[in-house]
């Protein structure tokens, strides 16, 4: 790096706005949030069924902990052969990675479902399923969307690690911009941005939480 | 009518939580189930909705057996409470109570309504409507819980130790509710308890069980505190049974004394005349309204006496009074109401008022002894005298 280059050049900052930096921002929003969906999908049958047959649960668990022990990178470059540069070589692995979290979450969110709420459903006359979706699932709400938040979290700081692939949104504008080219600038803007649009999403999820359980307020104060 | 016919519940750990229960439950009235804890009070009424399926034996409702109905129908069909209310935590006070509604597909509007009725038949204020769980009290959540039960109205309530995580004041008023609710509903309720207090107060038929899951004795309330069928049934009605029996014996056929009342009026001379004619040791002073105002000691009106001179000319009403405390209801209340107030009055005399408020007359404690003593002697077995039975309530 040039001994008085500056930590941050403005001038380029603004000529870059839409590009790289806006693509970029948008390419990483959308290479974290996908793969946090795919594993919400996935999360919530795969707990239903664990919570419910409870033997499931310890090899699955261990299953999920496996794959989360995987580096990032060496599971990009083992799907790079199958699904090449495209997005998938990102959302995959980072899916599998959000599992760790959800499934676990889906688990607990069930589990402290207080015994009485779950057979007061039942005596009221509710069938299994009609339980499961307009009484446990809807009061396991907050603790689903406690993992959501992790995982998104986490799914955004990860997706930068995809740069070494030629993925990666943001990180590509610390790799490829900043670091190859021994230039500050971008690298600095990718850091505060993945910070910004994690804390942004953080922060969406909670007002989605507020939302979705009004009831769940105060309980915290109690 | 629900018929159990030789029900026993194993379960899969080879545990027999009910064995070869036979009783029958009339229509429209309360049954209480109780016992100590762990002797199957709780199995035995999951078996009439199918939570729990029985093992051997029959289990009717109205001649029905209940293995012939789809349990999720059966359900819908029979209010449930227990003891944590078990309200849903994500749903609002009204949307609650209209669950069983919904799950029958009333229109939304229709259920709300209804649960709207509901929360005033059980005397919740209409702003709670839109709150949730969290936000009530106990003793409201129960209310909620018992709203949700009846909101279909349906023939037959099953209550297993409703009120049991209640403070003590809140769970005798929610069982006066109860008890007034059951004398306009005519449900057919099956009541779980561990408390025998509770059991005889709200209960028409009690069921005793012990461990082990067997009948000890079914039997009215009366009946059973008068003639426990064995030790157990003995021993776990506790020692005070004979106090409490007395719930059943009405206060109306105590013996009054009138000739010791006398008006916040009268002179300290006139009440110390009255004191010495009766020879009563307290005389109760009335104020205009016939309503009672106090004791006064006949020792302090005795000139004889070492004490501070009382002017003769005062109106008694103006003397220093010792509270009166309890009264009973001459027409209402039972002897042991009688008794109560007695034995917490600092003059060992119970004051008996009228509905109005007015005062009846005052029971003696000898007068009390005496009525008591007959209870026990009158008692042939077959429980209480003619005209008595609404005493207990
Ligand atoms: N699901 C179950 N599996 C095995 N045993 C049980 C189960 N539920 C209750 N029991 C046993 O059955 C007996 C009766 O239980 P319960 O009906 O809950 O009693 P109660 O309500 O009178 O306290 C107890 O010994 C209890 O341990
Ligand atoms: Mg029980």
């Amino acid at each position: 790096m040039p001994p008085d280059e500056p930590l941050v050049r403005w001038d380029w900052v603004l000529s870059h706005l839409d590009d790289p930096i806006g693509t970029q921002l948008a390419e990483h929003l959308r290479l974290s949030l996908i793969p946090v969906l795919l594993g919400l999908l996935i999360a919530l049958p795969l707990g239903v069924a664990c919570a419910r047959w409870r033997r499931l649960y310890p090899p699955v668990f261990t299953g999920i902990n496996v794959l989360y022990a995987i580096p990032s990178i060496a599971l990009f470059f083992l799907l790079l052969p199958y699904t090449s540069f495209t997005d998938w070589t990102a959302i995959i692995p980072l899916t599998v990675y959000t599992l760790s979290v959800l499934v676990p979450n889906v688990v607990g969110g069930l589990d402290q479902v207080p015994a009485h709420v779950r057979e007061a459903a039942t005596a009221v006359g509710f069938a299994p399923v009609a339980r499961l979706l307009r009484v446990e699932l809807p009061v396991a709400v907050p603790v689903i969307v406690a993992g959501l938040r992790v995982a998104a979290v986490a799914s955004v700081s990860m997706v930068s690690v995809a740069a070494l692939v030629g993925l990666g949104g943001l990180g590509q504008l610390i790799l490829t911009d900043g670091f190859q080219r021994q230039f500050p600038t971008p690298i600095v803007v990718g850091i505060v941005l993945s910070v910004a649009l994690a804390f942004a999403i953080d922060g969406a999820l909670v007002l989605l939480q507020r939302a979705l359980t009004p009831w769940a307020r105060g309980r915290a104060e109690r | 009518m629900i018929t159990f016919e030789g029900v026993t519940k194993r379960y899969p750990g080879g545990t027999v939580a009910v064995d070869r229960l036979s009783l029958r439950i009339p229509s429209g009235r309360t049954t209480v189930f109780v016992g100590p804890s762990g002797c199957g009070k709780t199995t035995s009424l999951r078996m009439i909705n199918r939570m729990i399926d029985h093992t051997e034996g029959t289990l009717a409702i109205d001649g029905t057996d209940v293995r012939e109905v789809d349990p999720v129908l059966l359900r819908r069909g029979i209010g449930y409470v227990i003891q944590q209310a078990g309200l849903f935590p994500h749903r609002t006070i009204l949307d609650n109570i209209a669950t069983v509604p919904f799950l029958l597909g009333w229109k939304r509007g229709r259920a709300r309504g209804r649960a709207r009725e509901l929360m005033e038949l059980v005397g919740l204020t209409p702003e709670l409507a839109k709150r949730y769980p969290y936000q009530l009290s106990g003793g409201q959540q129960q209310r909620v819980g018992v709203a949700r039960a009846l909101a279909a109205d349906p023939p037959v309530l099953l209550m297993d130790e409703p009120f049991s995580a209640v403070d003590p004041v809140v769970r005798a008023s929610l069982q006066d509710e109860l008890i007034r609710l059951q004398s306009e509903l005519h449900k057919t309720i099956v009541f779980v308890t561990h408390d025998i207090d509770e059991a005889v107060k709200v209960g028409d038929t009690i069921a005793v069980l012990r461990p082990g899951g067997r009948l000890a004795q079914f039997d009215t309330p009366e009946k059973l505190l008068a003639e426990p069928a064995d030790d157990f049934v003995e021993t776990f009605l506790g020692y005070d049974r004979g106090v409490r029996r007395l719930s059943f014996f009405p206060a109306r056929q105590l013996r009054l004394r009138t000739h010791a009342l006398v008006p916040q009026t009268a002179t300290a001379a006139e009440a110390g005349a009255t004191a010495a004619r009766t020879e009563e040791p307290w005389l109760l002073v009335l104020d205009g309204e016939r309503r009672p105002r106090g004791w006064l000691a006949a020792a302090r009106l005795d000139p004889s006496q070492d004490h501070a001179p009382v002017d003769p000319a005062t109106p008694v009403g103006e003397l220093p009074l010792t509270s009166y405390g309890h009264v009973f209801q001459v027409g209402q209340d039972s002897l042991r109401a009688a008794l109560d107030a007695a034995v917490l009055s600092p003059a060992g005399r119970a004051v008996g008022v009228h509905e109005d408020g007015t005062v009846a007359g005052v029971v003696a404690q000898t007068d009390l002894g005496e009525a008591i003593w007959a209870v026990g002697n009158e008692d042939d077995g077959t429980g209480p005298a003619e005209g008595a039975p609404d005493a207990a309530r």
